[in-house]
């Protein structure tokens, strides 16, 4: 892998008094942290408790009601250019799967012969050559979102949101997703990814931010996180009660 | 039926030698509705797109509008069409009445509609998918559109084609702002109306038949792309 990253300047992410309202409803209330290079950050929570809007709302694909986000860096250009999301449904373009790699390369203005380079690297790295010329449409759940991650992995961002990508994937698909997201996070890519899979949680996070209905319970370093969390939702969850 | 039978054989003995005279408006009617649909899909796309993409005042207003206007009945426009046109008409200077230009333009107003809003339901789909994705990449608006017109090439092909088969099946636009006139506005629709109405119906019948053609190519392709669209739309 030739995209170790060096001298990141984005983190940290200060996120403070952060509110989000849709038609009236309180979908987000105040809330604030810090996330600093710690590698993987993991925003843990049950279905509903708003981790996709506090994505995007990190990510800058919504606004906020209230509060604000800041980086390390503060050109609103770097800011923009040095970060990459991958979603729950795998988006990828009606075209071949190198072809959809190739499309983000050259939207971020690489020339033909690196286009090349760093395709074949990101279809060997995602374990897809062989697929490269199909339709990307066709290809399996599983094929589908590491096609999805080799091209959030094309254009070397330093901080790469992940938003539930293995919610509908099966276990050795979602094996495999998780070796790359560890192989990213070794190469110094900061991950802050959102799961309601509370054993997904504990094989990768090295943080955890636990949200419940919209607020943040907790923030802490995993290994307390797991074996003493404070709040009693928080406890109830990584107990494996249903949360309502 | 005698007469049918004889019209037929007569129609398609004109077919077989090529008729210049049937040729001729033949060539003019597709002349007319391609130029039409390309100046058609050049501004109902782009209606189409910042319709589906942006929210302004008034936007919903301009939809419900195109929607009504994609069964704007074609004599009608002919008619305004004409009036605009005509000798005193605010276009008149232009002197273009009674020219295939005349025409080209009546069926552009007929069909631009159409496209406009047919293309808006598909820019508005592929925009709900892309959207966050084109933002998170950072793409500005013009990426955004060439991404979607290219995801979206087979859907509006067929928004493209309905629109031809509107352009080159309508009579009255035509006959109205065109003239009919033998060697200059007679396209197959014209002509057929002509020709009935003067007793010939070889003529017309041999057009008839190559105007049905043209219709069921078109929908032929419509059906074929939909076919494509399908396999490799995952």
């Amino acid at each position: 892998m030739d995209h170790r990253i060096v001298n990141p300047t984005l983190m940290p992410l200060t996120v403070n008094g952060l509110s989000l309202i849709r038609n009236q409803r309180q979908l987000l209330s105040d809330i604030s942290f810090t996330l600093n290079n710690e590698q993987v950050s993991v925003v843990l929570g049950a279905n509903g408790a708003g981790k996709t809007l506090l994505l995007k709302l990190c990510h800058g694909l919504i606004q906020p009601s209230k509060g604000e986000i800041s980086w390390g860096e503060k050109d609103p250009k770097q800011i923009a250019e040095k970060q990459a999301m991958v979603f729950q449904r795998p988006v990828l373009l009606k075209r071949s799967a190198a072809d959809n790699i190739n499309y983000v390369l050259k939207l971020k203005g690489f020339d033909k012969r690196q286009r090349q380079q760093k395709m074949q690297q990101c279809l060997e790295l995602t374990g897809l050559t062989h697929l490269k010329n199909r339709p990307a449409r066709v290809l399996s759940g599983g094929e589908q979102q590491r096609l999805a991650l080799a091209r959030a992995w094309a254009i070397q961002p330093e901080v790469l949101f992940l938003d539930e990508i293995t919610a509908n994937l099966d276990p050795s698909a979602t094996a495999l997703v998780e070796q790359l997201i560890e192989l990213f996070a070794a190469s110094g890519v900061k991950i802050i990814m959102t799961t309601h899979d509370l054993n997904q949680a504990k094989r990768l996070a090295d943080e955890v931010l636990f949200l419940h209905q919209g607020r943040l319970l907790e923030h802490n370093s995993a290994k307390p996180f797991f074996e003493a969390a404070e709040q009693p939702a928080a406890k109830a969850f990584v107990r494996g009660e249903l949360l309502w | 039926m005698q007469n049918f039978q004889a019209a037929f054989a007569n129609a398609l003995q004109m077919l077989r030698a090529g008729d210049p005279l049937l040729m001729e408006s033949v060539v003019l009617s597709l002349q007319v509705s391609l130029t039409a649909v390309l100046l058609a899909g050049l501004v109902g796309f782009l209606v189409g797109a910042v319709l589906a993409m942006t929210r302004f005042p008034g936007r919903q207003f301009i939809s419900v509008l195109l929607n009504a206007l994609m069964g704007l009945p074609p004599v009608v426009v002919g008619l305004a069409v004409y009036m605009l046109l005509s000798r005193s008409g605010p276009l008149g200077a232009w002197g273009l009445l009674f020219s295939p230009e005349a025409m080209i333009i009546a069926q552009w107003v007929l069909i631009t509609p159409l496209i406009a809003a047919l293309s808006k339901q598909v820019f508005e789909e592929l925009y709900a998918e892309y959207s966050e994705l084109l933002k998170s990449l950072g793409a500005n608006k013009r990426v955004v559109l060439a991404t979607l017109m290219w995801e979206g090439r087979l859907s509006l092909t067929v928004v493209l084609l309905a629109g031809f088969g509107r352009a080159i099946s309508e009579v009255g636009a035509v006959l109205i702002v065109g003239g009919n006139i033998v060697h200059h506005t007679r396209v197959m629709t014209t002509a057929i109306a002509l020709e009935t109405a003067k007793g010939n119906l070889s003529i017309a019948l041999a057009l008839g038949i190559i105007l049905i053609f043209l219709a069921c190519l078109v929908n032929a392709l419509i059906s074929v792309s939909n076919l494509y669209l399908n396999r490799f739309s995952g």
